[in-house]
């Protein structure tokens, strides 16, 4: 059992609204965990469109997600937020009023005031591969993800793919497989230069059977397992023998867990109030893409403005005995010194 | 302007008008068009926007750039007509272009 962290606010998502949000919550002296899925920090400008231009933030003419990501950081800093990245929150309970104990996939407890839910277009997960019947085997001979390397010792492991995942679990794998078979479209990988290599080296060898092409079959029984079929890119059907799959079709949006939290949903998106952004669950807010109103529109500026406003109620929440007086971080001296600037 | 017909995999044909400098996964979108998702909104990040194009129009159209190429690897049945709708934009050249949506997205 690890410590529970105590945090005033936890937020759900470390996009650029999340992180923004920290801002507006630090100038009112509220501090705030932060816990994201992905292994970096950014959201979907950081999962999606690291490169891209983005022309529509006010103020700034054109900023890369990256860029954004780095600039909205290098603004939070003097809030010092905690992250925990690779977690995803799987349960809310509710202990106070408002109070909230949250648990992550990875163990982690946190007791907060106020739960901030800014999760985009929910969590990114493994993407399941286009094929018919996939769900039959997943979690038994099917796998996104390697947890345990010994548990794939003398199997006949396929796996698919192109890109870092799919070539680093290649290389890892290949010692303790029984045998072991590659699929991938084309003959032309996305990873890394250096694991092309290497992997090119096992094929050589001996060690790893390369197929081009696609799975359009799945055989076995009871979620087991036990051949797979291939269709070349001239249309020729082969055999692949496994009883282990790992599919890595890069990562897609799924809402995930926050519909367990006991927050009213709308096509899969949480209504809040416009005022103040909180959902139907006293203490718990929506902002960002995830959330839905009368003309919402999905742009950050958007999810930026909705965290101002949710802190404003947050605020309310942490310090109930406290009035709260708005203030410029123009004008305000108290402000600035938060800010380190003055 | 051109006219896109696309046809999905049942072989129902929606023709539609599109304004050049759009895509075609723009165009579709904004029409309704079924059998496009377009998850990322066109940042050539998923592969929910794929098309066939037709066997008639694949030198005007011309091929996947490589960053398309690895969305591609993504997708449900990819041919070798394969293309992300997003990525290719509407110019009077295509005026009349055919393209087909796959069973499914990815």
């Amino acid at each position: 059992m690890t410590d529970v962290i105590k945090t005033d606010v936890l937020i759900v998502g470390a996009g650029p609204c999340g992180l923004f949000a920290v801002f507006e919550l630090g100038l009112l002296d509220i501090k705030v965990h932060l816990v994201d899925i992905l292994d970096k920090i950014g959201g979907q400008c950081a999962e999606l469109y690291p490169e891209k231009p983005i022309y529509d933030i006010p103020g700034i003419p054109l900023i890369t997600g990256h860029g954004l990501t780095e600039a909205l950081l290098e603004q939070i800093k003097p809030f010092n937020p905690q992250f925990h990245l690779n977690e995803m929150v799987a349960e809310v309970e509710k202990i106070g009023d408002p109070g909230f104990r949250v648990t992550t996939d990875a163990g982690t407890v946190f007791e907060c005031k106020v739960l901030v839910v800014a999760a985009g277009g929910g969590s990114f997960q493994p993407k399941r591969p286009p094929v018919p019947g996939v769900e039959a085997y997943e979690g038994k001979s099917v796998h996104y993800a390697v947890r345990k390397m010994e548990e794939f010792r003398g199997k006949d492991i396929l796996i698919v793919g192109g890109g870092d995942s799919a070539l680093d679990w290649t290389l890892n794998l290949n010692p303790l497989a029984k045998s072991m078979t590659l699929v991938h479209r084309r003959d032309d990988f996305r990873g890394a230069p250096h694991s092309v290599e290497q992997m090119r080296a096992l094929v050589a060898s001996g060690k790893l059977d390369l197929k081009i092409g696609q799975i359009t079959e799945l055989q076995g029984e009871n979620g087991q397992l036990s051949g797979a079929t291939v269709k070349g890119n001239d249309n020729s059907i082969s055999q692949v023998t496994c009883n282990a799959m790992l599919p890595f079709f890069g990562l897609t949006m799924k809402l995930g867990p926050v519909a367990n939290w006991g927050l009213h949903l709308e096509n899969n998106l949480v209504p809040v109030d416009t005022g103040t952004f909180e959902t139907n669950v006293p203490g718990i807010f929506a902002i960002g893409d995830i959330n839905t109103y009368p003309g919402k529109l999905k742009l950050i500026l958007s999810g930026f403005h909705e965290g101002a406003l949710m802190a404003q109620k947050a605020h309310k929440y942490v310090y109930p005995d406290k009035r709260l007086v708005f203030q410029y971080t123009t004008s305000s001296s108290s402000l600035q010194k938060k800010l380190g600037v003055n | 302007m051109a006219k896109i017909h696309f046809v999905d995999h049942t072989g129902e044909t929606r023709t539609i008008e599109v304004e050049n400098g759009a895509t075609v996964m723009e165009a579709a979108i904004r029409n309704a068009v079924p059998g496009i998702e377009a998850e990322c909104g066109g940042a050539c990040a998923c592969a929910t926007c794929h098309v066939y194009v037709d066997e008639a129009w694949r030198e005007k159209v011309g091929g996947p750039s490589p960053m398309e190429e690895d969305m591609l690897d993504f997708g449900f049945d990819v041919r070798p007509s394969s293309r992300l709708s997003c990525q290719i934009k509407v110019t009077d050249e295509l005026d009349g272009l055919v393209v087909s949506t796959p069973e499914r997205q990815a």
